[in-house]
């Protein structure tokens, strides 16, 4: 099991620690409702050292990321950052990720903890054209600071007008006396806020001159527990669970980052799917009962047979009641369609909403 | 972590408070610990009877489900109403205001397989 670069300082923080993806990894601090609660009012520290970061450079770096990406990457600008992910041969996904144009020949792939090595042999296998590629993960640090005074912390710290950037666009810049921080408006909390890539040396200044500019907001670390119930109010997927190497990204509701107007791995096989229809779609569901939806459990129609699975569910800490997501045939899938949740050998009844569950 | 010496716990982390033939049943102060912030404390058993180690409920932290299992043989007479507006109080009370069912007890209580407060800190290694 891999550790972080600041393992000891999270450990003192006192820190739940569990494995996660093949490293130990901070799930919470003090209380995941509190935690969900200080990023969604406030602002809260993530350290998602964890995700793998790799470099690829060159005269032909775009067209191994067009190969691989299902998103069109000729969009980007430098300084901008794309969401997408990369379609396996047999329909599925091999992982989902970030691609950021640094200049015009070098980009940075964001991809899964759980998926860096698969990622990584994937992409050189379709790198016949001889793309540079580099594997920073283990020298990298990122830390996610999000939240309504994210900007603000952050601001005292850099001179890159924070304010003005847009989301999903980054700055590589000095930021707390460390020079080329990578600062990205991105996140996975729907919160706001940044994204911070550091090089590990530096990694536990930037982390303490962050708290401390911060102190005036009360700003708290937050861990993995949090992470997961924010991103899922905002209906965002997790590899692993709504999305994996067995589900169609079309299913998955990836078809924004899907452009049949390049060539891509598999294209022609998701392009045939798209116009032959999808037969399920993935869905968000609120429960109406009390009750809380959970990974795996059933769902039904109102006579208990099978439509599919729960890939996601929680206590919602903002609704505070159960939400969740999974996989149901087109024909469920309209909002406000009633959908059982067996939980336990008992129905109970939610219904289909539209994503995200929490609004801005 | 506080594990009052009156009472007996279990393995699966519940404490039972044993008075006559009746008893009280909640989770410790360590498995409150564990499964943090308690959501929703799910139990539908009243008036069944339930052997040693049937679950009796399921208790819902924000990121994790856990069974419930009665730690002696008994009918479950009460739940506590509390919990539906207020689970949090298993977190900050766990062995007073968070105690979950009272049970009566179908036969005498041999106390097998219940540790004491010493016996079951040495179990979860406090």
């Amino acid at each position: 099991m891999k550790t972080v670069p600041l393992h000891q300082v999270h450990v003192a923080l006192g820190a739940k620690i569990v494995p996660f993806a093949g490293f130990e990894m901070p799930v919470r601090y003090s209380s995941d409702l509190d935690e969900h609660h200080a990023v969604r009012n406030n602002v809260g520290v993530f350290d998602v050292s964890h995700m793998g970061e790799f470099l690829v450079k060159g005269p032909k770096a775009l067209d191994l990321i067009q190969k691989v990406s299902a998103n069109d990457a000729s969009a980007l600008f430098d300084g901008k950052v794309q969401y997408s992910y990369l379609p396996n041969d047999t329909g599925g996904v091999v992982d989902d990720l970030l691609v950021y144009r640094i200049r015009e020949d070098e980009y940075l792939l964001v991809v899964n903890a759980s998926n860096i090595e698969k990622d990584w042999n994937w992409i050189q296998s379709k790198n016949s054209e001889g793309a540079q590629m580099e594997n920073i993960s283990d020298a990298t640090c990122l830390f996610a600071v999000q939240g309504p005074n994210a900007t603000a912390t952050l601001q005292k710290l850099t001179t890159v007008d924070l304010t003005s950037m847009e989301y999903y666009t980054f700055q590589i810049g000095e930021m707390a006396g460390i020079p080329d921080v990578f600062i990205s408006a991105t996140g996975y909390t729907g919160s706001g806020g940044f994204e911070i890539y550091v090089p590990n040396q530096h990694a536990e200044r930037m982390w303490n001159t962050i708290f401390e500019a911060g102190e005036e907001f009360g700003i708290k670390p937050i861990g993995l527990g949090a992470r997961d119930t924010l991103r899922l109010e905002k209906g965002f997927c997790l590899y692993g669970n709504d999305v994996d190497d067995n589900t169609s990204p079309l299913e998955a509701g990836l078809g924004w980052v899907t452009k049949f107007t390049k060539n891509f791995n598999n294209s022609d096989s998701l392009k045939a799917q798209k116009e032959a229809g999808l037969n399920k779609k993935l869905v968000g569901f609120e429960m109406i009962d009390r009750g809380i939806p959970r990974g795996h459990y059933e769902l039904c129609d109102a006579e208990g047979n099978k439509l599919g699975e729960v890939t996601s569910g929680t206590q919602s800490p903002t609704l505070q009641k159960g939400i969740g997501m999974g996989y149901v045939p087109v024909a469920h899938s309209k909002a406000d369609s009633e959908i059982f949740i067996k939980v336990r050998d008992r129905l109970l009844k939610a219904k289909i909403v539209k994503l995200p569950f929490v609004k801005n | 972590m506080n594990f009052p010496s009156e009472l007996k716990y279990t393995e699966d982390h519940e404490w039972i408070l044993i008075e006559g033939d009746t008893a009280t049943i909640g989770i410790t102060e360590h498995a409150q610990n564990e499964l943090g912030d308690i959501v929703y404390v799910d139990i539908n058993t009243v008036g069944d009877a339930l052997e040693k180690g049937e679950v009796f409920g399921s208790v819902e932290a924000v990121k994790t489900v856990s069974d419930l299992f009665i730690p002696v043989a008994g009918t479950v007479l009460e739940v506590n109403e509390e919990l539906d507006g207020e689970p949090e109080l298993v977190n900050t009370d766990p062995y007073g205001r968070g105690w979950m069912v009272k049970i009566s007890l179908s036969g005498p209580a041999d106390g097998e397989g219940l540790l004491s407060a010493e016996d079951y800190q040495k179990f979860i290694g406090a």
